[in-house]
């Protein structure tokens, strides 16, 4: 029986940039960084989470540079997947993220039945979503 | 080359996703071609060649979409519902309705509730595909582009 999502990963354009997107901007934290060669294995998390989120950029030797050209057109377009995430005060996660030169969102903080979701875009086009489950989230708090 | 691509995507990627977010408002195309940091005709082609519609096509599915949601999850009618995704007159809204969707917006609320799918995913996967040709009188920038047209 499979018991956990242990590593989920995402295809970014660098992963410098990356990181500093999903770490300073998001509030994620850094997993593994281990170099290997010309390789970086490269993951980031929610603090406290198990789950990992591996970094990847398209290229050699994983792809040769006819695919890699195509996936990043890919991601440059959205098209390929992304992650959702829960938060709690996702208002005030709004307010932080824009606050921290966040400009690519896709969806303000928006009331449903299943909750209160906002959507936001990485620098390379990847979607986001983030979600506070339960009853409609309360306004920020002043 | 291959730079220039995914620099480009990306901010047609930005000029789309300000569509999805201000769909409800007129929107000019030359504002959200500004968006992209490029000029209106170039806009149109680029966005057409990578997306495979063009912007105004984008946006009247996007609101075609939008009412759907609206009418399978709420009672408000069909003229609020109208004006509430971005079409300014009700006859244009059925008849792009029923050419998108293949039937009225009456007709559709009788036979659909409400999905399950969070809503992020159903604007995701359920913005209406057209079997029928491309071409279309009505531009969904509506009269601020009919405007600086003239």
């Amino acid at each position: 029986m499979i018991t956990k999502l242990n590593v989920a990963s995402i295809m970014v354009l660098n992963k410098e940039e990356a990181l500093d997107f999903y770490v300073n901007k998001l509030g994620l934290e850094k997993g593994q960084d281990v170099k290997q060669g010309s390789y970086r294995w490269l993951t980031v998390r929610v603090p406290g989470d198990v789950t990992e989120i591996s970094l990847e950029e398209p290229g050699p030797p994983v792809h040769d540079e006819a695919t890699a050209a195509k996936l990043r057109e890919l991601i440059t377009k959205g098209a390929l997947g992304g992650l959702v995430f829960k938060a709690n005060d996702i208002r005030g996660l709004y307010e932080t993220l824009k606050e921290r030169g966040v400009t690519d969102f896709t969806q303000e903080p928006t009331d449903h039945f299943y909750g209160t979701d906002m959507g936001v875009r990485d620098p390379f086009g990847n979607a986001i979503r983030i979600l506070q489950q339960g009853k409609v989230a309360e306004k920020a708090k002043a | 080359m291959s730079r220039e691509v995914e620099d480009l995507n990306r901010r047609l990627l930005r000029a789309r996703d300000a569509m999805d977010r201000a769909y409800a408002e007129q929107l000019d195309v030359r504002a959200v071609a500004a968006v992209a940091h490029i000029s209106e005709a170039h806009f149109i082609r680029t966005f057409r060649a990578v997306f495979g519609e063009t912007p105004h096509r984008y946006l009247q599915r996007r609101r075609v979409e939008r009412s759907m949601f609206l009418l399978r999850e709420t009672d408000r009618t069909v003229t609020d519902i109208c004006f509430d995704v971005g079409f300014t007159s009700r006859g244009t809204f059925c008849r792009t309705f029923r050419e998108v969707v293949g039937e009225t917006p009456s007709s559709y609320r009788l036979g659909n509730g409400p999905m399950v799918a969070p809503n992020c995913y159903q604007m995701w996967a359920t913005r209406p595909v057209v079997a029928a040709g491309e071409a279309r009188r009505s531009s969904s920038f509506g009269d601020a582009a009919a405007a600086t047209a003239s």
